[in-house]
């Protein structure tokens, strides 16, 4: 187990439910098998309100299983078993009975960008819609907000009734970022977002990233370490399905490490 | 980029309660109704081919358990339940007509049907393609008995003069009629297969130099090669059930064939032709039955087949 830097005692569970909950997302010895392999082994960790929770690691690290399991993916998942306990604004996850309700709270954006094929607008409408909201005028103003917030609303403001899917794969991320925006989410998690942008949309976005902190906790997984020094708070350095460590970003960048292997990993020595 | 400080919502993220995740709303219920309902309907299914099996089988059992010869039924050609004194259920010559003309016509509707697939989905544009592919669902809708009509009527004739032979319903005239019967669904099937291959697969080849055939040959077909496999199997799953066609085709003749100008009789035509004049629940009744299980399991066989032959493809 590793030291979770938290403010609050795990132990104190019910407690947080109740009061102001400071962190969003507790992990405790969370374990994700699928069939008889552990992709992640006894992982726990924190995440706090309004902070960019950085996850780095290579291939196989267990970083997209992680989001997974936060998300409850592992209901439609088959072979897929999470054990331990992930609170999620002070609720277990394992115990709840509208797992949708759960999920219309975190939005995640995938590696490859995924255009639905109905419009632009109609992507950005999609979850506003879901919620029941039908007025005009009231989505207008999500899908413009939303567009925008995701840099994107200046390039497609005037084809908002092109098909989605035919944008660019730097615009559908985009896109991609302003569906799960329009979610109105506590928790947003993006996972190697800029594998398929460009270096110019990636900054866009990463400056969206940093506005958006003010408002919803993010947790960020990418393989690109610099993108994690520029963005996370915090980042935690994922190995084959193990945690390593947990720190502050910059202590890991400086040298500050408990494992010489996070040292190896950001530092792009590794074998 | 104006509105940058824009908040994401008016509300504050941190006043919605967490009890939500526990309600279940109008939304969660309407899901599990739908969720039933498909179950039903799935499950329904499988119960109404399990019904047809159960009243083949309980037609036909009778005979399979007392008096059948399971010898004389599947090794003896002699077909003759009608014989009041003496009568011979044999099969063997019934299942070689079915054998014979399925396997012809295969022979006719595996290439015709895979170089349209690969004509249609990667050599035809615009509107060729849009009138070609209508053209062959349109084939494939033309009624069993119009095939048969024209075997009996064209082909029949066409073939007496050919090759100079007594008589043109034979083994021949049917393999062509089911073949071309069976080919536009084949086609249909192969070139959904073909178009599901993604394009960056295309691309990526055409980038190496490859030509177009290389390509097609090289990378197109391996990628394909589970759907047009399902395109052939539900071809010879066609010409195993067909039974109209085949009856006015083949001359009906109780015969193992010697050669591709030999009349024969298919297990379905003979089932067909003889149930109405079967006493319901005799002996010949319950041996027809019985032919009817016998399809059904060899039908059951090359699906399970297929199946496996699909999955090993799938694993290697």
């Amino acid at each position: 187990m590793v030291d979770v830097a938290s403010p609050a005692p795990l132990a104190d569970a019910s407690q947080q439910a109740v009061a102001a909950v400071p962190n969003k997302l507790e992990v405790r010895n969370l374990t994700i098998r699928y069939g008889s392999e552990a992709a992640l082994r006894d992982v726990s960790l924190s995440i706090r309100e309004h902070e960019i929770f950085g996850i780095i690691g290579p291939a196989n690290a267990g970083k997209t299983s992680f989001l997974k399991a936060i998300n409850r993916m592992d209901v439609f998942t088959s072979g897929m078993r999470v054990e331990g306990e992930i609170h999620f604004a002070g609720r277990d996850t394992r115990r709840l009975n509208n797992v949708y309700a759960l999920r219309s709270r975190i939005g995640v954006v995938f590696p490859l960008p995924v255009g639905l094929p109905m419009t632009v607008y109609d992507n950005v409408a999609l979850s506003p819609r879901l919620r029941g909201i039908t007025e005009k005028a009231e989505l207008d103003v999500i899908v413009q907000r939303c567009l925008t917030r995701a840099a994107l609303w200046d390039e497609v403001k005037d084809r908002l009734n092109a098909l989605g899917s035919l944008l660019s794969g730097g615009q559908q991320q985009r896109l991609t970022i302003a569906r799960a925006l329009s979610q109105e989410p506590d928790l947003l998690m993006l996972d190697e977002f800029s594998i398929a942008v460009d270096p110019v949309t990636t900054m866009r976005i990463e400056d969206v990233l940093k506005e958006l902190r003010q408002e919803v906790t993010i947790i960020l997984v990418t393989n690109l370490v610099q993108q994690a020094r520029r963005l996370a708070d915090r980042t935690a350095f994922f190995l084959g399905g193990e945690c390593v460590e947990i720190g502050v970003t910059e202590d890991l960048f400086t040298g500050e490490v408990k494992d010489q292997r996070t040292r190896d990993y950001v530092e792009g020595r590794f074998g | 980029m104006a509105t940058g400080t824009q908040a994401l919502s008016n509300r504050a993220t941190d006043a919605r309660p967490a009890g939500d995740f526990d309600r279940r709303n109008a939304d969660w219920y309407f899901d599990k109704l739908i969720a039933g309902v498909v179950f039903v309907c799935g499950i329904s299914a499988i119960l109404f081919v399990l019904g047809i099996f159960f009243f083949v089988t309980k037609e036909g059992i009778g005979f399979v358990f007392e008096k059948m010869d399971f010898r004389e039924f599947l090794l003896t050609p002699y077909w003759s339940p009608s014989d009041a004194e003496d009568p011979e259920y044999g099969i063997l010559a019934l299942m070689a007509g079915t054998a014979s003309v399925t396997g012809l016509a295969m022979l006719v509707a595996v290439p015709f049907s895979l170089g349209a697939a690969i004509y249609i989905a990667e050599f035809a544009s615009g509107k060729t393609r849009e009138a070609l592919k209508v053209l062959v669902e349109l084939l494939a809708a033309i009624p069993s008995v119009v095939w048969g009509f024209i075997g009996l009527v064209i082909m029949n004739p066409l073939l007496i003069k050919w090759f100079d032979i007594p008589v043109g319903l034979c083994v021949l005239n049917a393999g062509i009629i089911l073949g071309l019967m069976a080919a536009p669904i084949m086609t249909s099937i192969a070139e959904d297969a073909l178009k599901a291959v993604p394009d960056r697969y295309r691309e990526a080849a055409e980038a190496m130099g490859a030509t177009r055939w290389q390509v097609i040959y090289k990378v197109v077909l391996p990628a394909a090669k589970n759907g047009l496999l399902g395109g052939v199997l539900l071809g010879v799953g066609r010409g195993f059930g067909e039974t109209m066609a085949v009856l006015m085709a083949t001359g009906h003749a109780v015969n193992i064939p010697d050669s591709i100008f030999d009349s024969v009789r298919a297990l379905t035509a003979t089932i067909a032709a003889e149930l109405g004049e079967a006493v319901v629940g005799g002996e010949h009744y319950q041996v027809l039955f019985t032919i009817g299980i016998f399809l059904f399991l060899v039908t059951f066989i090359i699906n399970l087949s297929a199946d496996l032959i699909v999955r090993g493809i799938r694993k290697g």
